[in-house]
């Protein structure tokens, strides 16, 4: 076996340890910093990546939150203004309503003493043709035209009856 | 067994020491230029969503983060930068011996027991700069009958000292064994000819996807049990 001749040791361990030596120092100082750094980065930039996405949706969440506030604040507000704008439309209905029911009143009470008026005229004409035509008629039957008071007073009676 | 022969390329001496620059040293030297080259090169961007390559780095990084993180815990990253120099040097050691006529340079002995013995000795200063003389505690087991101690103690005592032989010689042997495994039927292949030579040669595709499984293994084995040395000299069990 060659690996048991004494004289190939010393070249061999002489070697191993000023390549290994040399190759420790080289990691050591430029390839393990380089490989860490980058792989620290990463991760640093994964930390950041993901701290803002939660920073994000936390934002989100609070801009939800405020939206939906405003969105009841609103609600409510507009079904005051549409409370408010109701009860003034009634009160301005009502009064609207009850001039007219007044004036409607007031133009039926005219009205109804006009009809009164009229159908006291009316009345009073119907007196006057009545007489007129009772006169006509008992001076064509017995050709003496009674007097005027005498006929008002029997016309009288008559429509009373 | 020719391929673990050690060949001389720059012959080299230092302070009265064979330095010679040999294939081994070659392959180590690959090692390192490869993951050096492939980190930096996957990482050249450092882009946020990463590409093939640098999936695989990162990827690679974490696996040896969490290792440390899951078996030392979070004091154990001071060890991180070594554990995971530890883990893709073997592994690039083992997954280029899989490459025909390479060199396989933890099939030697040598390496694994030198890598075991300087993470033995780290583990144990470590443990003894933590916790003191506190740390020999480590080798009395708690609850156990006085008479029995010192038969235990010197079982724990044992038990510790071949952590780096065991360790060592688990990458050493599994290496060195699929190698051989890999030789021996790849001659089968030649000397049975068209007759039986396409069942050996069936049999090393599947044992060369084995082979792969087994070098990341033995890698991961080696680091992991170096993360858990660690542990025992950082916390005491």
């Amino acid at each position: 076996m060659p690996q048991l001749n004494p004289l190939d040791w010393a070249p061999q361990l002489i070697w191993l340890a000023i390549t290994f030596g040399i190759l420790y120092v080289l990691m050591l100082k430029i390839a393990l910093p380089r490989i860490g750094s980058v792989i620290e980065k990463r991760a640093a930039k994964i930390a950041g990546d993901l701290g803002a996405a939660e920073k994000a949706k936390r934002d989100t969440e609070e801009a939800l939150a405020g939206y939906e506030q405003a969105l009841a604040e609103a609600k409510q507000k507009a079904h005051a203004i549409i409370e408010e704008g109701r009860a003034k439309l009634k009160a301005e209905t009502d009064a609207e309503r009850a001039k007219l029911e007044q004036e409607l009143a007031a133009k039926s009470a005219e009205a109804a003493a006009r009809i009164e008026k009229a159908t006291e005229a009316a009345m009073k004409d119907i007196n006057s043709v009545a007489t007129d035509a009772a006169a006509d008629i008992v001076r064509q039957l017995i050709g003496v035209a009674p007097s005027k008071a005498d006929l008002e007073k029997a016309v009288t009676a008559a429509r009373k009856a | 067994m020719h391929q673990f022969e050690i060949r001389r390329l720059i012959p080299l001496e230092l302070f009265g020491f064979d330095a010679s620059f040999t294939n081994s040293a070659l392959f180590m030297a690959i090692a390192a230029a490869v993951i050096t080259l492939a980190a930096l090169f996957a990482m050249r961007n450092g882009s946020l969503i990463p590409g093939r390559m640098q999936s695989v780095v990162e990827l690679s990084y974490q696996f040896v983060a969490n290792m440390v993180r899951d078996n030392v815990g979070t004091e154990g990253m001071k060890y991180f930068p070594f554990i995971f120099t530890l883990f893709v040097f073997v592994l690039t050691l083992n997954m280029l011996g899989m490459v025909p006529y390479s060199f396989t340079v933890t099939s030697h002995i040598a390496v694994t027991f030198a890598l075991a013995a300087f993470i033995f000795i780290g583990v144990t200063l470590i443990g003894f700069w933590k916790h003191g003389a506190g740390f020999l505690k480590f080798f009395v087991p708690s609850g156990v009958p006085f008479v029995m101690l010192p038969l235990l103690v010197v079982i724990e005592v044992i038990s510790y000292l071949t952590r780096p032989v065991s360790l060592s010689v688990r990458l050493f042997a599994n290496m060195m064994a699929g190698h051989t495994m890999l030789k021996v039927f790849g001659s089968f292949v030649v000397a049975l000819g068209l007759l039986g030579g396409w069942a050996a040669l069936a049999f090393m595709v599947a044992f060369t996807g084995l082979e792969l499984l087994v070098a990341f293994l033995q890698a991961y084995v080696f680091a992991i049990l170096t993360c858990i040395y660690l542990n025992d000299a950082l916390h005491m069990h």
